[in-house]
């Protein structure tokens, strides 16, 4: 190994002059220490968001798919809104910490834990969509490609949607583990210091025996390595063929030949959103702010300017090709979006990621954590509109207008919806408290050459 | 030590630009039609590679990378053949448009004959050679003008060190590659998209966006084994070239990716208006249809898979050259069915020595401005990172 050179123009990731030992004390204080009241304050609500969610979950197993707000015209809408929503928010865990990882960024360091069991939690709320959409979750089965002896007919392999079956089974085992895999060498540092026997048997067993020594190392950055290559085409293949249950059909707004990677710059750009939600409010609860520093923040914001501006290119050239195509049924599909009934979804959709990202090109709003905060709020409001936006506005008005109708979500609808935000949170709250939230071994590795006690040290020969 | 660009090489060069002048020549006098397509296709091929030379080279000012700063003199010199392809590409407009876009012809636009096209007199709005020319001149000053004005902060921070010149570099940078973000879509619609002025793909812009990259990764790649073969560039070693392989090998895929994406969607839906593209490529160009896919992604995917591969100088070679040839077969595919058709019945002569005289130009171009500055870009404040680059 040669020496790791860092030049003086880039700023230091972790502050505090910490040690190794104190970056242990502070990852692994949350776990071990008592949870406040803030804690506790949002787990309950959380909770009874969750509960809520159960209910209507259940009511709509007893009533059927009828208690949702969908029609004859409108077949899709809530539903796979949220389902397209939640899988997005899911891609930036693994874009930090497969893609930046073959990038060699460091400042994903800090943020890659709790960014991956986000892409995790994400990606759970979204399954539960279709698998209840089918109207019969018992024979949710009948999805696999299973012998007909166990009842279902051999499913159709030309249609997305069984692709989606495989993409998303497929992305989630990976994504498991791989942020498993991440886990070892920290869980087993919270087993070497657990004092109660229980929580040594618990973290001993999660640790499955990691002792740390150089091949145990060698072989976890080989494993990290090759997961990494693996999950990067994956994590593109998922919203890629999320969004060619679209843009498969011949349907007007929905067949574009733009979709696949304009998802996948969607689905990034919600994600590092949801990302900066989470991660604004844990590093002040958790007392992490030398960890997730301005500086972590600021590339955030960076990567939401990128993907926010990629996905306004998109939208801007689909526009333009409607008018360009000839095509009366394409421009009217996108005049109906910008000014029809549901201009407000379109307004809304096109303020909160087109218009309100481009404030971080200012760098006073994007090194700044409220204006973050706030922006973040707003992209993840934007993101859910723009796939209402796509599903329901192309659907409701068809090429038969005498079948022209609008579509009106049902309390039920709204009940899953906030139910799965409500077990979103949870399961991160509960994560916040058993997992340590930063690969503190993996930060150490870095600490020699990005923490401000490091910089002090390198000339500065511009000065 | 500086660049020399020796006579042998000068002549080697005005060898290859003297056959493509010759080729032009004959060809205008022989079959011009396949002339003016011979020549839209080497032309935005060239240019697309010096295009990705100065997004290289900004991208990694905004990126913060520090990597490829040891070899940043080759993409910049790369950047500085837009200005002549962008002479090229208004010429070729100026007196080449009747031949290459149909939209042009002003028939098309007379109601009530038999040749009025209601579908091109509905995009009159943007097809029209006064919008069209502006759109034209307007891309290349951008684009020559940035190029100019990141090297010479590039050359300026040479003379006098500090981190202002870097600073500017960044904000110079991110103002071209907003700008390059739109105009490389809007650009390949009014080049190549046009060729086929019925057809049209929302994704056209960003798939030949990534054939642009992949094929001036490749070139770069290529230029620095020269250079280093000839005793430059000591401290660029084999994790560069690593690196620069990762690039190629990924951005292989990433076009393969929007490839299919295009194809498939079009072929799935297989709507009339829009499947006529492949349908016109699949019955009378089957063959490179093929090579095309083969050649861009299974090659260098097979071949530029391991790590070893990406460190040996023989194996670079070897993908590299299958990937600017591929892509070259690329742009081909998507100007000759649109321009020659079904008239086409093979490869002509007169593609491949306009072909020798723009690879000739081009590097001309490139080794000319690799001598008038140091192959190292010396007080480039992340240059200390580049020459300590261990992966």
């Amino acid at each position: 190994m040669s020496e790791i050179v860092i030049s003086a123009v880039r700023d230091p990731l972790v502050l505090g002059e910490k040690t190794y030992h104190q970056i242990t004390e502070d990852v692994c204080r949350p776990v071990e220490g008592k949870a406040n009241k803030w804690w506790w304050l949002s787990f309950i609500i959380s909770a009874t968001c969750m509960t809520w969610g159960i209910c209507s979950l259940a009511y709509t197993i007893g009533n059927g798919i009828g208690s949702w707000g969908l029609n004859k015209t409108v077949g899709w809408a809530w539903d796979i809104t949220n389902f397209v929503w939640w899988i997005g928010i899911g891609h930036a865990g693994t874009l930090i910490s497969a893609i930046l990882l073959l990038f060699r960024q460091r400042w994903r360091m800090s943020i890659n834990r709790s960014a991956e069991a986000m892409t995790i939690f994400a990606v759970v709320c979204a399954g539960l969509f279709p698998l209840f959409h089918t109207g019969r979750p018992w024979l949710d089965y009948w999805m696999l490609p299973l012998p007909n002896q166990f009842g279902s007919l051999w499913v159709n392999f030309n249609s997305p949607l069984l692709w989606d079956v495989f993409a998303i089974s497929t992305y989630f085992s990976v994504s498991l583990v791989f942020w498993y895999l991440g886990l070892i060498p920290d869980l087993a540092t919270i087993r070497d210091r657990a004092i109660k026997p229980a929580s040594k048997f618990i973290y001993g067993t999660l640790s499955f025996g990691w002792k740390g020594t150089a091949r145990d190392w060698s072989r976890y950055e080989e494993v990290a390595l090759v997961l990494a290559g693996i999950s990067t085409p994956l994590v593109l293949s998922v919203h890629t063929i999320v969004s060619m249950d679209f843009a498969t059909s011949i349907l007007p707004g929905w067949h574009t030949t733009i979709f696949p990677p304009y998802f996948v710059a969607g689905a990034i750009f919600s994600g590092f959103a949801m990302v900066l939600t989470l991660m604004l409010v844990a590093r002040k609860v958790l007392d992490l702010e030398e960890y997730i520093t301005i500086q972590h923040i600021e590339s955030m914001n960076k990567v939401i300017i990128l993907t926010g501006s990629i996905v306004g290119i998109a939208y801007l050239t689909e526009f333009f090709i409607a008018w360009y195509s000839g095509n009366n049924y394409e421009a009217y599909a996108f005049i109906n979006r910008a000014t029809g009934p549901y201009w407000w979804a379109y307004w809304s959709m096109m303020t909160c990621n087109v218009i309100t990202p481009q404030l971080f090109w200012f760098k006073k709003i994007r090194t700044s954590v409220i204006a973050t905060f706030i922006i973040s709020i707003f992209v993840n409001i934007g993101m859910w509109f723009e796939r209402f936006v796509i599903i329901v506005t192309s659907l409701h008005r068809d090429f038969l207008p005498s079948s022209w109708t609008m579509y009106h979500p049902t309390f039920i609808e709204m009940g899953i919806f906030i139910g799965t935000i409500g077990l979103f949170f949870t399961l991160f709250l509960v994560f916040a408290r058993v997992f340590p939230v930063i690969a503190l071994n993996e930060l150490k590795t870095v600490l020699k050459a990005t923490s401000d006690k490091s910089h002090k040290n390198i000339p500065h020969h511009h000065e | 030590m500086e660049f020399n660009f020796t006579n042998n090489s000068k002549n080697f060069f005005r060898v290859l630009m003297a056959i493509g002048v010759l080729t032009i020549i004959v060809g205008f006098l022989m079959n011009p039609h396949r002339t003016w397509a011979a020549l839209l296709v080497n032309n935005f091929y060239f240019t697309a590679i010096a295009l990705c030379g100065t997004f290289f080279v900004a991208v990694n000012y905004i990126a913060q990378a520090g990597w490829a700063v040891g070899f940043k003199r080759v993409p910049e010199a790369m950047g500085q053949f837009i200005l002549f392809g962008g002479i090229g590409m208004i010429l070729i407009f100026l007196f080449g448009h009747h031949d290459l876009y149909h939209w042009t012809h002003p028939e098309n636009y007379v109601k009530e004959t038999p040749d009025y096209d209601a579908i091109l007199d509905g995009k009159k709005g943007f097809l029209n050679i006064p919008f069209y020319s502006i759109r034209l001149v307007a891309y290349f000053l951008i684009w020559a003008g940035f190029t100019y004005w990141l090297r010479k902060e590039s050359l300026a921070e040479d003379l006098t060190g500090g981190i202002g010149h870097y600073d500017k570099s960044v904000k110079i940078g991110t103002v071209y590659i907003i700008l390059f973000g739109i105009t490389s879509s809007t650009s390949a619609w009014d080049f190549l998209m046009s060729v086929d002025a019925h057809w049209f793909s929302t994704l056209f812009g960003w798939y030949t966006f990534a054939g642009l990259f992949v094929s001036g990764l490749a070139t770069m790649c290529m230029l620095i084994i020269y250079l280093k073969s000839k005793g430059h560039l000591g401290n660029v070693n084999e994790n560069h070239l690593h690196d620069v392989g990762k690039f190629m090998f990924a951005f292989s895929i990433f076009w393969t990716y929007l490839w299919f994406s295009q194809f498939m969607l079009i072929w799935y839906a297989n709507l009339p208006e829009e499947v006529t593209y492949f349908k016109a490529r699949w019955d009378h160009y089957r063959f490179i249809f093929w090579l095309n896919f083969f050649i861009n992604f299974c090659f260098p995917f097979l071949v530029l898979m391991t790590r070893d591969a990406k460190r040996k100088v023989k194996v670079l070679i070897i993908a590299g050259t299958a990937i600017i040839i591929g892509h070259w077969l690329d742009v081909y595919l998507m100007v000759i069915p649109g321009t020659i058709g079904n008239e086409w019945h093979g490869f002509n002569l007169i593609e491949f020595g306009v072909m020798f005289g723009y690879a000739g130009a081009f590097l001309f171009v490139v080794f000319t401005s690799l001598t008038k500055a140091p192959l190292i870009a010396k007080n480039h404040p992340l240059l200390a990172e580049s020459m300590a680059h261990h992966i």
